[in-house]
C-alpha cells in the first residue's frame, strides 16, 4: 500500500472575535510553475535562491499601461526607469517595446548607450551629474533634467566653453496634496523657484528649454495628485507660451505609480487598493488636455514609471532551511532569501507561496532570512501553510528595485534568469563568486607578509 | 507525557479543553498524534504506527514529534510533559 504524504503535525488555538496580527490565510494554491517552467526544475538547474524574470509579464504590463495612456492622449512616450531594474536584458525588453531610457547617473547613462539607446532618447535625471556626464549628454542631444541652480550654471558654462546648446527640462517639485511632499529634487512651484529657473534659462539663451518634469513621489495611491501635478506643469507650459512664445516639447510626469504589492501596515491587500493604469492615465491626461496650452502646441507626455511596470514580472524562488519554535510558541521559518536580496521586504508584506501542494492548515509564522542579523525578517506575521526543510516557495512581485538595491552581504548574490516568450530560460546575470570580491580587495604589504 | 484526561478530541481535528474553555484545531497528522497519545501509547509505538502509514523518515518523525509536544505544553494540554 502506498504511504500517505506526511505533513508536520500542528495544533492551533482557535481565537474568535479578536483581530489577529497574523491575519487570515492568504495562500490557497501553490505556484508550481512560472510561465510554464517548473519551479523545482529551475532550482535544480540554477540553484536556490534564484531570481526569475518573466518576459511575457513585462511585455503584457507595458502594453496595458501603454493602452491606458494612448487611448486618452495623442502623444505619449514611456522612458524606462533604469534604477528600478537595470539588468541589460530587462532594459532591452522595454526598449524593444519602444521605451526610451530614463537614467540618474553616469553609470546608468553609459548602460543605456550600451543597450543601443540613442543619445536623444535618453532622459538624464538626478542630482549627481558630473561635468563629464553633462558634456557627454549635451553632445549626444540627451534631455538633461535640471535639479538645482549649481547644475544649471555648470551647464551654462559648459555650453559657452564647448559651444553647445544643451536640451534641458526643469524638474519641478510641488504640493499635490500628498504627504510626504517630495521637495528635495528640482525647483519648487509654489515659492516661484521653478519660474525663476525657467526665466534664467529663457533669458540666458545658452540652453534650449524642451520640457517640464515632475516626480511627485513613490507608490502614490492618490490619482488626484497626478491630476494636480499635470495641471500645474501645464499651467507653467502655457505661461511660457504666453510670455516667451516658446512651446514646451514635453511634459514629463515621472513615475511613482503603485504596484500591486501590499505596504506594511495596510489593512487591505495592494491588489485591492492600488489604482489601475487607466485611473492614473485619466487623471494625468485630463490635467493636460484641460489646461490652456494651445492645441497646436500640445506637448508629448513622457512617463517614467518603473515599479508598476516591472514588479509583477519578478519572482524570487527559494528553499526552506529550517523551522523552529520561538519562546511564545510562534513558529519561525528560516528561508534562504534574506533582506540582502529582498530589500523591498522592509516596506512590503511580500506574497510568499509554497511551490508544491499543501493542506488548508496554517500556523502563525514569522519568516526569517538566512542572515545572522536580527533585522533579517521577510514576513513578521503571516498565517502560513506548513512547510518543512527543503520545501520550495515563490515570492511574487519582486521585479522592482530588488535586483538593483540588493547587497552583497554575508553571502554571495545568486543568478537571475529570464523566461522568454517560448518558455526558454536564459541566465541574465551570473551568480557571484568569491573571486569577484577577492579581485577588488587589496591588502597592504605589511599585512600580507605576516606569518602565523 | 500524558494528555490531560478531560480534553475532548473530535474526529475531524477539533480539541476542546474544558478547564480553560479554549478550542484548538489540528491538522490530520496532529489529530493522529493526539489520539495515539490520548490512548496512552508510548513514543515508540506512535512512531511505528505513523511510519507504517505515512511517508516519513525517522528524523523527520522525531523532529515533528518533539515540536508537537512543545506546542501541547505551550497550550498546557499535557499533565506531565516529561517523556517516559
Amino acid at each position: 500500500m502506498e504511504k500517505l504524504r506526511f505533513e508536520r503535525p500542528i495544533i492551533k488555538r482557535i481565537e474568535t472575535g479578536m483581530p489577529n496580527k497574523f491575519g487570515t490565510k492568504t495562500e490557497y494554491d501553490p505556484i508550481s510553475h512560472i510561465d510554464g517552467v517548473a519551479v523545482a526544475d529551475l532550482i535544480k538547474k540554477y540553484g536556490s535562491p534564484l531570481f526569475v524574470v518573466s518576459e511575457k509579464t513585462i511585455r503584457k504590463t507595458f502594453n496595458d499601461a501603454k493602452r491606458s495612456f494612448y487611448t486618452r492622449y495623442p502623444r505619449v512616450q514611456f522612458a524606462w526607469s533604469y534604477k528600478t531594474n537595470y539588468l541589460d536584458a530587462v532594459c532591452r525588453v522595454f526598449h524593444d517595446e519602444g521605451s526610451w531610457a530614463e537614467v540618474v547617473s553616469g553609470f546608468e547613462y553609459d548602460k543605456a548607450i550600451r543597450n543601443g539607446v540613442k543619445g536623444d532618447k535618453i532622459i538624464f535625471n538626478g542630482p549627481d551629474k558630473s561635468e563629464a556626464d553633462l558634456e557627454k549628454a549635451a553632445k549626444n542631444g540627451s534631455m538633461i533634467h535640471l535639479d538645482h541652480f549649481d547644475e544649471l550654471y555648470t551647464l551654462i558654462e559648459l555650453a559657452e566653453k564647448k559651444n553647445l546648446k544643451p536640451k534641458v527640462a526643469v524638474r519641478v517639485n510641488m504640493d499635490t496634496g500628498i504627504y510626504p511632499s517630495w521637495d528635495r529634487f528640482g525647483f519648487n512651484y509654489e515659492n516661484g523657484e521653478a519660474w525663476d529657473a525657467i526665466n534664467r534659462i529663457m533669458l540666458n539663451k545658452k540652453l534650449e528649454l524642451v520640457g517640464l518634469h515632475t516626480h511627485i513621489g513613490t507608490y502614490i495611491l492618490s490619482v488626484k495628485s497626478y491630476g494636480i501635478a499635470a495641471s500645474k506643469l501645464s499651467y507653467l507650459a502655457s505661461e511660457i507660451e504666453k510670455k516667451y512664445g516658446h512651446a514646451i516639447k514635453y511634459i514629463d510626469m515621472g513615475g511613482g505609480f503603485a504596484s500591486k504589492n501590499t505596504l506594511k501596515g495596510a489593512y487591505l491587500p495592494g491588489t485591492d487598493t492600488c489604482p489601475s493604469f487607466d485611473e492614473y492615465a485619466e487623471s494625468i491626461t485630463s490635467g493636460i488636455i484641460n489646461s490652456e496650452i494651445k492645441p497646436e502646441n500640445l506637448p508629448f507626455l513622457i512617463l517614467e514609471s518603473g515599479r508598476a511596470l516591472i514588479d509583477d514580472a519578478g519572482y524570487i524562488i527559494g528553499t526552506t532551511l529550517a523551522n523552529k519554535r520561538l519562546p511564545d510558541g510562534r513558529r519561525s521559518m528560516i528561508i534562504d532569501v534574506g533582506v540582502n536580496l529582498l530589500f523591498t521586504s522592509f516596506w512590503y508584506e511580500h506574497k510568499i507561496t509554497p511551490a508544491h501542494a499543501f493542506t488548508q492548515h496554517t500556523e502563525d509564522t514569522t519568516i526569517f532570512g538566512p542572515l545572522c542579523m536580527n533585522i533579517d525578517v521577510i514576513r513578521q506575521n503571516i498565517s502560513f501553510p506548513v512547510l518543512k526543510k527543503g520545501d520550495q516557495f515563490v515570492i511574487s512581485k519582486v521585479g522592482a528595485y530588488n535586483m538593483t538595491q540588493w547587497l552583497q552581504f554575508i553571502t554571495l548574490r545568486p543568478k537571475i534568469v529570464l523566461i522568454d516568450l517560448k518558455k526558454g530560460v536564459h541566465i541574465i546575470r551570473e551568480s557571484e563568486t568569491a573571486e569577484n570580491f577577492i579581485r577588488m580587495e587589496k591588502t597592504p604589504e605589511h599585512l600580507t607578509s605576516r606569518q602565523e | 507525557m500524558k494528555i490531560k484526561k478531560n480534553i475532548a478530541v473530535s474526529e475531524n481535528g477539533f480539541v476542546f479543553d474544558p478547564t480553560t474553555g479554549d478550542s484548538y484545531s489540528l491538522n490530520e497528522i496532529g489529530t493522529e498524534f493526539l489520539n495515539l497519545m490520548k490512548a496512552g501509547k508510548s513514543k515508540e509505538k506512535i512512531q511505528k504506527e505513523i511510519m507504517n502509514k505515512y511517508d516519513v523518515d525517522e528524523i523527520t518523525f522525531e523532529k515533528s514529534f518533539h515540536d508537537f509536544i512543545k506546542m501541547l505544553a505551550t497550550y498546557q494540554l499535557i499533565e506531565d510533559h516529561e517523556e517516559k
